[in-house]
């Protein structure tokens, strides 16, 4: 019928998002945006030092400073049994330190007053007197035998190793490498960066004293799995929590973990028996809160006589921070790091993974990523082009000669992962016909030949996301299943609620198109709601590249439901058997009679009016939705450089992603994600860095130091796609919001490093500046 | 100390101690919180304002600063129920996503078309670049801004809503 390609809003549609209207007109509605009636700031006292004793807190003059309530130290947490909580990692994190202090930044004291100014004027005034530690920086430092115990409080802990974990064969491995023509070997370190979401983390807690229920404001990307872990953690029954997550100003996993200051502006509401607020400065978000990678790598690729990878070996040395609080699935110690064989058919893999207590912030989380998946795909493509470059095959070539092929899948990889689709040849052949690479390498190889320095570099990227399945994937037993649950009001018009919450994905136009396709009604006509736990239905959470997987999964499946219903609505109203009728988007007609029937409208008019005999009115729904399998989108994205030789400078010529993530549901804002993406990897390969001096002194404490693109640096991106659906998604959707951060780093160095290449340059660790390009040169006597 | 500004056009005053910065008066004395916050160095642009249609950083301003001047925020873009000219830029160019920084990115766009009514790219790409986004990637945003200028072209002086 021609109507129904008309619905508003249907797949493939690249309708405007509906959640525009209030941000551009400047009504979002953030955290710090929230005003309590009778509602206290809080200000938190921090570590100057990385590693010290506490002999004592002053807290005297404070407590006597105007507008003050009260100041909290770890001492007065400790009488409440809440001065430690724990990670979602298994290990416990210091909410206020009682006996030492294990980073810089580190939360030591509170102060909670009438005005956030009051509130700082009285934490400056806070004396502490430190024993000064010497600090441990890295995983080389924490293995030390001269090494500090940083995590002396723990029962048995002997020395800074927090974990040893490994996946594959070792001895299929083994074999291979001994009978290998070649094997090529990277050590690179992918280091220590922060989402550093434009707006910060923070919460208002807001505890009633006579009901006893906790209303707590956050910026959280997992409302719900936060109130189960608040009341485990405080024993507060969890019907009287109520997590809200506002509008979100970005996440990109910073907005997972469950902070300090969280847990003690929520006691601070209960003692005082106020609302209490409690926003990060940009400082404090850089320096406390989840950081991401700090992996120290080294791989080694064996390759048989004829190009073919025959075993690959990996050893990671994890840098985890004072805490181990990464926020990943809990059985895994290094996220899904053992998706490193990436795009191909490697017969043997061997990963080993430990981790290390430093003295650093805890809480490795996934910038825009799916677990460690993005620290694996750049160690696998970074060594995929530097083992092209030693065999003296092309980059391209090299990858299409070991490229799983399309008839594999489904393919289980050496690791275990079973992947769902993939046509990883297609997606590399529209990305060079986009570049024009046979062409580009000609002329990279002429302007080589007057001395030029330049490069193109590939990246061939395959990501594991959208967790689960519930059974392998958990976050403290908690299965990794989302939900949907849809209302359609007697007029037509619908309301869906998420177990996922926005940071800026466009769900609430996203999830309408999905209702709109399976059930024809216009996106207009629905609204969606996520973030607050007591209204919405349970879900994990939004991260990972879950949403569409999941929870989009979830979305279908409940519109599903409520069509069966409608079918039996529309048999009763068009008296005709429920077999004799046919769907087509937007209404039931008879079979052979299309102008006999019903639209959705009519029959959810009907579901509250004209039911038949026996069936239960109303027309809503929800379903938990527990994924078979994850998705694996992929990709290729390649890149063009130009290096300036006298300054070490590198410029991004051309930049060319294809993205394949299955069925796009708005491609305009799929499109706007890889844009997004694309952007935060350009910032990590070149510019983002967190880092720390000798004495733990973090390096990128605000953002004169911790670089980020602006439109001045970003290169222009060129888009393509191919679209192979995921086979078992109900809409054949991968996820997107994260493939641009997984695969672009790689691609951007690999193309400063074949730039380089022609002087014997393998590797530069990220984020590639000028200094260090310009001193690899230099070593090698190249410089102008 | 008391203070008088005009804000979206409108008179306002209070009485503020001399250290409370801008972004604060607006967002905590006036209830004005499209104007956000989100790195208290300069560095990010999301406290971006027009002082006397001027782009500044209202995080690094004190609100005695302004005593007398004109003040445009995000609230003051949009003409009743009809966007301006930007504002409806980055909702057809998709120049938008969590919209923490946009308020700033349309006030630096709305400043820039108002004095220079046809940029190019570069000169789009220079202009926000005070301003940093961390979801859209830019390019819907130089897009967005475009999008602005061609419209306004097409539309008689004078006929355009809102972006003083």
């Amino acid at each position: 019928m021609a109507t129904a390609t008309h619905i508003h809003g249907r797949i493939g549609q690249s309708i405007k998002r509906q959640e525009d209207a209030r941000f551009l007109r400047g009504k979002g509605n953030y955290l710090d945006d929230h005003e309590l009636p009778n509602m206290l700031h809080m200000a938190i006292l921090r570590s100057p030092h990385a590693h010290a004793r506490i002999n004592s807190i002053d807290t005297a003059a404070a407590s006597a400073m105007p507008g003050v309530i009260a100041v909290v130290t770890g001492e007065v947490m400790a009488q409440h049994k809440l001065a430690w909580m724990p990670t979602l990692s298994g290990d416990t994190q210091a909410v206020l330190a009682t006996d030492k202090v294990r980073f810089q930044g580190q939360e030591v004291a509170a102060v909670i007053a009438e005005t956030l100014y009051q509130a700082e004027d009285a934490r400056d005034t806070i004396q502490v007197d430190y024993d000064v530690l010497p600090a441990v920086i890295s995983p080389d430092g924490a293995k030390s035998a001269s090494a500090p115990l940083i995590r002396d409080e723990k029962q048995g802990q002997k020395d800074n190793h927090i974990y040893h974990w490994e996946s594959g064969d070792q001895a299929a491995t083994q074999a291979a490498m001994a009978k290998a023509h070649r094997v090529i070997r990277l050590h690179t370190f992918y280091p220590r960066c922060h989402p550093a979401p434009l707006e910060t983390c923070g919460c208002i807690a807001d505890v009633n004293g006579a009901t006893g229920k906790a209303t707590i404001y956050m910026t959280s990307q997992a409302p719900h799995a936060i109130r189960t872990v608040f009341a485990l953690v405080t024993g507060l029954p969890e019907q009287n929590i109520r997590v809200v997550s506002p509008d979100i100003g970005g996440g990109f996993g910073n907005k997972v973990p469950v902070y300090p200051g969280y847990v003690v502006a929520t006691a601070a509401s209960l003692l005082i028996g106020r609302p209490v607020k409690w926003v990060e400065d940009r400082s404090e978000n850089l320096i406390s809160t989840g950081f991401a990678r700090d992996f120290h790598m080294t791989g080694d690729l064996a390759v048989d006589e004829d190009g073919k990878m025959t075993a690959l070996r990996v050893h990671l040395d994890s840098d985890n921070g004072a805490f181990f609080s990464d926020a990943q699935p809990s059985k895994f110690r290094a996220g899904l790091f053992h998706i490193v064989t990436g795009s191909y058919d490697i017969p043997a893999a061997h990963v080993t993974a430990d981790g290390y207590y430093t003295n650093k912030a805890p809480g490795g989380v996934a910038y825009r990523c799916s677990f460690r998946v993005t620290e694996a795909s750049y160690l696998i493509e970074r060594l995929v082009t530097n083992a092209a470059i030693e065999l003296g095959i092309d980059q391209a070539e090299f990858r299409k000669k070991n490229f799983i092929q399309p008839e594999q899948f489904p393919y289980t990889s050496a690791t275990g992962w079973v992947y769902d689709s993939g046509d990883y040849p297609k997606a590399m052949d529209v990305a060079l016909e986009k570049l024009g690479y046979d062409e580009l390498r000609k002329d990279v190889e002429a302007r080589r030949k007057k001395g030029e320095v330049t490069g193109i570099g590939i990246a061939s990227f395959t990501e594991v996301v959208g967790a689960g399945h519930g059974a392998d994937f958990d976050i403290l037993g908690l299965r990794m299943f989302d939900s949907a649950e849809l209302r359609v009001h007697p007029t037509g018009k619908a309301l869906l609620r998420m177990g996922v919450k926005s940071q800026g994905q466009g769900h609430e136009t996203t999830f309408a198109q999905i209702v709109t396709e399976e059930l024809g009604i216009p996106a207009t006509d629905i609204a969606v709601e996520e973030g607050d736990t007591d209204t919405a239905p349970y879900g994990l959470g939004t991260y990972a590249s879950r949403s569409t997987p999941v929870a989009g999964a979830a979305t279908a499946m409940v519109a599903r439901k409520l069509r069966e219903k409608a079918r039996k609505i529309a048999a009763h109203l068009l008296e005709a058997a429920e077999e004799d009728l046919a769907w087509e988007t937007g209404r039931f007609y008879v079979k052979g009679s299309p102008e006999k029937a019903k639209t959705i409208q009519e029959i959810a008019f009907a579901a509250y009016t004209n039911l038949p005999e026996g069936l239960e009115a109303g027309l809503e729904g929800v379903h938990y939705y527990d994924p078979p399998n994850m998705t694996y989108p992929f990709g290729t994205y390649a890149v063009v450089v130009d290096i300036d030789k006298g300054t070490g400078q590198v410029k991004v010529k051309r930049m060319v992603a294809v993205d394949d993530c299955g069925i796009r549901i708005n491609p305009m804002i799929v499109e706007g994600q890889i844009h997004g993406g694309l952007t935060e990897g350009f910032g990590i390969a070149f510019m983002e860095l967190i880092t720390f001096d000798a004495d733990g002194n973090c390096i990128g404490s605000n953002f004169m130091d911790y670089l980020i693109p602006t439109a001045w640096e970003t290169p222009r991106f060129e888009t393509g796609e191919t679209v192979t659906p995921s086979p078992h998604h109900p809409l054949g959707a991968k996820g997107v919001g994260e493939s641009a951060t997984v695969g672009s780093p790689a691609a951007y160095v690999n193309a400063v490093i074949d730039a380089l290449s022609p002087y014997g340059i393998t590797n530069i660790d990220m984020p590639v500046g000028p200094d260090k390009v310009w001193a690899a040169l230099r070593s090698k006597g190249v410089t102008e | 100390m008391k203070v008088s500004m005009k804000v979206n056009g409108a008179e306002r005053s209070g009485d503020v101690e001399p250290r409370v910065l801008l972004v604060d008066f607006l967002r905590t004395n006036l209830r004005q919180t499209g104007t956000h916050i989100g790195c208290d160095t300069t560095s990010c642009g999301a406290c971006t304002v027009l002082l006397d249609g001027e782009p500044v950083k209202s995080c690094t301003l004190l609100t005695v600063q302004v005593d007398g001047r004109s003040i445009t925020t995000v609230e003051g873009l949009a003409g009743g129920a009809t966007l301006s000219p930007v504002q409806a830029g980055f909702h057809e160019e998709h120049g938008l996503q969590c919209g923490f920084c946009t308020p700033g990115m349309m006030l630096v766009g709305t400043a820039l078309l108002d004095r220079n009514p046809n940029p190019t790219e570069d000169e789009i790409r220079w202009a926000i670049s005070g301003n940093i986004c961390r979801c859209t990637g830019y390019m819907n945003i130089v897009k967005a801004i475009q999008h602005a200028a061609k419209a306004k072209a097409a539309t008689p002086v004078g006929a355009a809503a809102g972006g003083e």
